[in-house]
């Protein structure tokens, strides 16, 4: 029987190397391709009509578009409203990536820390250096919390720059780990759907029941990386 | 014909139109409920920023250490600094999710 790691294996499907770095073009590449094409796709399709009266497609646009508009709206505010096209791609990429990995046989690119680190790890540097060009130097009192005695200044200071630090390991880990738990959960379960037998209606029943629950985990880590997001710019816009 | 007094139809829609904000009012503080998907959700996010906290500060007391030459203190010292940082973490993400920002 396969093993449940077996899908996270990265397999070169191009394989490039320059400069003696491997830069392959693998199958997580090939679903990162997949991925941009189908969100972008499927978002110029959908604006490309501009029908008074939506279509389908159109709606979904319009639905994604006003939950992103909304939530920046919430959590930002009215300034916020620049930064819509960064956030509106971060949502529909991490978005596709994760629904796309639900198909079978496909690969879930999400599910590999170092991509989710990467994405985490570009947006801390631009909200950190979108602080630095909002307040300056004064950027450096976010590191203060409001209220805090002198004396207390010396032990608070480290823990707030530590806490700063720590964003984009809790914002990678929390979408890598929920994806790959969730698989790693499916291929388990479906592996005893053949090894009990007529039993295995049980286990089958469960994978139908789970697959519809990392549907829904699909969308939900991808919400909770975009609110993150917004919360981390409106943080750099606003200190505390 | 008996026309209803202008002023009390603004009233009675204030008072209706209140009534079916509250009514949709306690969704918006659930979908951050519904951000963590329940119980297990939660300890998950709990448990990432724990040890996020506690695994940067390691890192870092780490990598100064090297520099400095003063293997193991700084370690040390920043490994409860970073633990601190952790709950920190934690503390602040429940109060966000208690009363979300506006």
């Amino acid at each position: 029987m396969a093993s449940p790691l077996e899908q996270f294996e990265i397999k070169p499907i191009i394989p490039i190397e320059i400069g003696g770095v491997d830069v392959s073009f693998t199958n997580s590449s090939l679903w990162m391709t997949i991925a941009v094409v189908v969100a972008g796709g499927t978002l110029a399709i959908a604006a490309g009509r501009g029908a008074m009266v939506p279509g389908r497609l159109q709606t979904v646009a319009e639905l994604l578009y006003e939950f992103i508009a909304g939530l920046i709206k919430e959590t930002i505010g009215a300034q916020g409203r620049k930064y819509f096209p960064i956030i509106f791609t971060v949502f529909a990429f991490v978005l596709t990536g994760n629904l796309l990995g639900m198909i079978p046989y496909s690969f879930t690119f999400t599910s590999h820390i170092i991509v989710t680190f990467a994405m985490a790890i570009v947006i801390f540097i631009a909200v950190t250096v979108l602080g630095f060009v909002k307040h300056g130097m004064h950027f450096f009192t976010f590191f203060v919390p409001p209220g805090t005695p002198l004396v207390m200044y010396p032990l608070m200071i480290p823990i707030e720059i530590l806490s700063y630090l720590s964003r984009p390991i809790s914002l990678a880990v929390r979408l890598f780990a929920n994806m790959m738990a969730g698989h790693i959960l499916l291929k388990v379960i479906a592996g005893f759907v053949a090894a009990m037998g007529v039993f295995g209606i049980l286990p089958l029943a469960l994978v139908v029941a789970l697959t519809g629950l990392e549907l829904i985990i699909a969308f939900l880590q991808a919400y909770v990386f975009t609110i993150l997001t917004c919360l981390y710019i409106n943080d750099a816009l606003h200190l505390h | 014909m008996s026309e209803p007094d202008k002023h009390t139809s603004l009233d009675d829609l204030n008072r209706r139109l209140k009534d079916a904000r509250s009514k949709h009012a306690p969704d918006e503080p659930e979908k951050d409920g519904a951000g963590s998907s329940g119980g297990l959700g939660l300890g998950f996010r709990v448990a990432i920023d724990l040890v996020a906290g506690v695994a940067v500060g390691v890192f870092v007391g780490w990598l100064l250490d090297r520099w400095l030459g003063t293997t193991p203190w700084l370690m040390v010292l920043f490994f409860f600094l970073g633990a601190g940082a952790g709950f920190t973490n934690v503390l602040r993400a429940e109060r966000a999710s208690r009363n979300p920002p506006e």
